[in-house]
């Protein structure tokens, strides 16, 4: 590997910039969306029922989907390639990290056109992730019931904000 | 300039060129020693190649003369010999701190001498109850297992090890700096997965964030919080606002001057304010996190003073911040406190665990300057701008910077040399004059446009809360 200048001063920068940031996005219909355990994963909230909760996953490689209620019902639309649920995650997550991130996490084909075409339409997943996920979308939510604090956070020195556009 | 009253506050540039001229010697050897030592994090202590345990060995040199030496000399021959334990880690961990506090401590020196700053100590607690040490144990286990197979050897298993580690670390006040640093920086790992695809990685920035946290992990180094025996009273004037993020915790932190009245010289302060959250709040939603600081919100959006009667000071010249402690003041222009009072105000040093290059962060006042091309010109000397910091919570743009003739910024440090990192500016808009500060926007955008931007993702805050609150009880 080439080492230029600029690829040695970043690397020595406490403050480098690694990923770009996420971005806001709405929050209603899916308010939680993740990359994490080899999955794109989230909670696309039925626009039927308040109270229920799709559980939706497309899994990095093989792009195999899964989706089905918090307790375990498999979503009715479900079928290879998706569902209108998992077609709002995929659209969310972009939004959220950008294609660039998703479709490197998800490995999708590299190439011009929107990420949803580029994925393979794998099959159904066997594997149904419901339970773990919900539980990290608890877990995430839960970070919303810590009280705020005025002890100074040094740490965070390493994380200067950013994002003013130009 | 009036001799022996500093000067600090407007920085001339011939101070600005004796920054610049003088590195302080020994700081390339030190950095070269860190540097050897975060090239092994890449692929881990786990399996040295040959240049790679050279590294580990001379880190340990670098330290010899200290009280550390003979220690890391042991720790660098055990662990090159394949041997790597907690303790082992944790003394080359202190190594890097130690030299990176030195370059911390040179760097500051050079910046106090340039612009006339004193510095001096002043009354801290001792801090309070630590965490109950079980607590620690998961985070040093997760930062032994990184340690060992290093940034490029992580997996998706790896990173899902420190979660259970991090909720009870959150559930615990006196280790919350741990958590949100353990936090960001298994957020940032995970955000880069695959590792093994990156040309480059933050090699510093990670190797940090990996010896502070094993640091923190040490008995009694964290400590929450105590009310001290001395109390701090008079009139607070802010002078900038700096906006910390990742994608869990949000922090506001406020640099401003204390007037305890009297003969005694103003006291050059900070104080933070901050919030746990979730990735997709971000933007000026950030300030819907912080409406428990009602007081310090409004402060900031309309450029007051406050009266303080009774806040604790901590360590390092910073305020334990109490909303009940204060009350709002009259207006306060922040560029008037820096132009008029910055100069004579008396700073603190940072205690010595908290010493390394990333907490250089000095307020200074820079007038009659151009900028061009992210650089600011000022009697000749050039000073790199840092545009890249401008927190989208604010009103703080590179244009604005780029347009500006007068700014309060801080004075920061990485390894390619100091930048000015702007908190507030004035500048010029179509013949107009403005200022513009990065807390202008505390109590929401004042910007039409920005305002309906934000409106636009309606109050996640809310929505979330709503969310959390039905389904974490049901």
């Amino acid at each position: 590997m080439v080492e230029n200048a600029e690829t040695i001063r970043w690397e020595r920068r406490a403050t480098a910039r690694v990923v770009p940031g996420a971005r806001p996005r709405k929050v209603v219909k899916v308010p939680f969306v993740e990359l994490a355990d080899g999955r794109l994963q989230g909670v696309v909230s039925s626009g039927s029922d308040i109270a229920r909760v799709y559980v939706s996953a497309v899994e990095a490689g093989s792009h195999d989907v899964s989706c089905g209620t918090n307790n375990n019902r498999p979503c009715g639309g479900a079928r290879p390639g998706g569902c209108k649920h998992v077609d709002a995650l995929v659209k969310e997550a972009v939004l959220q990290y950008g294609e660039e991130r998703v479709g490197r996490y998800l490995r999708a084909e590299p190439g011009e056109g929107e990420l949803a075409s580029r994925l393979r339409g794998g099959g159904i997943s066997p594997d149904r992730p419901a339970a773990e996920v919900f539980s990290r979308f608890l877990r995430h939510l839960a970070y919303l019931e810590v009280p705020e604090s005025a002890a100074p956070l040094p740490e965070l020195r390493w994380f200067p904000a950013t994002g003013a556009v130009r | 300039m009036v001799p022996g009253d500093g000067g600090g506050a407007l920085m001339l540039g011939i101070q600005l060129a004796e920054l610049l001229a003088n590195e302080p010697v020994g700081v390339p050897e030190a950095l070269e020693a860190v540097d050897g030592f975060d090239r092994t994090l890449v692929g881990g202590l786990g399996r040295l190649v040959p240049e790679e345990a050279a590294a580990v060995t001379a880190l340990a040199a670098a330290v010899s003369a200290s009280p550390l030496g003979a220690a890391a000399t042991e720790a660098a021959e055990k662990v090159v010999a394949g041997s790597v334990s907690d303790e082992r880690l944790v003394t080359l961990a202190a190594s890097r701190a130690a030299l990176l506090g030195a370059v911390h401590d040179a760097q500051l020196a050079a910046l106090d001498a340039a612009v006339g700053r004193r510095r001096e100590e002043w009354p801290a607690p001792g801090g309070g109850e630590p965490p109950p040490d079980r607590l620690l144990d998961g985070a040093r286990s997760w930062l032994r297992e990184l340690a060992l197979v290093g940034w490029r050897g992580l997996t998706d298993d790896s990173l899902r090890g420190v979660d259970q580690a991090l909720t009870a670390l959150w559930a615990e006040p006196a280790a919350r700096r741990l958590a949100v640093l353990l936090d960001g920086l298994a957020g940032e790992l995970r955000a880069c997965l695959p590792l093994a695809t990156w040309e480059r990685l933050p090699v510093r920035r990670w190797a940090d964030m990996w010896a502070a946290a094993l640091l923190l992990c040490q008995p009694g180094v964290l400590r929450a919080e105590e009310a001290p025996a001395a109390e701090v009273s008079g009139r607070l004037l802010p002078l900038g606002t700096e906006l910390h993020e990742h994608p869990t915790a949000v922090q506001l932190v406020v640099h401003a001057l204390l007037e305890e009245g009297g003969d005694r010289p103003a006291r050059l302060v900070r104080f933070a304010v901050g919030a746990a959250k979730v990735e997709t709040l971000t933007g000026p939603t950030v300030w819907r996190l912080l409406t428990g600081f009602p007081v310090l919100l409004r402060a900031l959006a309309e450029r007051r003073a406050l009266s303080v009667t009774g806040l604790s000071p901590l360590e390092g010249g910073e305020l334990l911040w109490d909303e009940s402690a204060v009350t709002l003041g009259e207006p306060a222009d922040p560029f008037v406190t820096a132009r008029t009072q910055l100069a004579g105000a008396v700073a603190a040093p940072l205690p010595p665990l908290r010493r390394h290059p990333v907490q250089l962060a000095e307020p200074v006042w820079l007038e009659g300057y151009r900028v061009r091309k992210d650089v600011l010109t000022l009697d000749g000397h050039q000073l790199r701008l840092d545009v890249e910091h401008l927190p989208a919570a604010g009103p703080l743009t590179p244009q604005l910077v780029g347009a500006s003739t007068a700014c309060v910024g801080l004075l920061c440090w990485e390894a390619d040399g100091w930048t000015l990192r702007p908190l507030g500016v004035r500048a010029t808009v179509r013949r107009q004059e403005v200022e513009v500060h990065v807390g202008d926007w505390a109590e929401g955008p004042t910007d039409p446009k920005a305002a309906k931007s934000e409106a636009k993702w309606g109050d996640p805050v809310a929505v979330l809360r709503e969310r959390a609150g039905r389904l974490l009880r049901a």
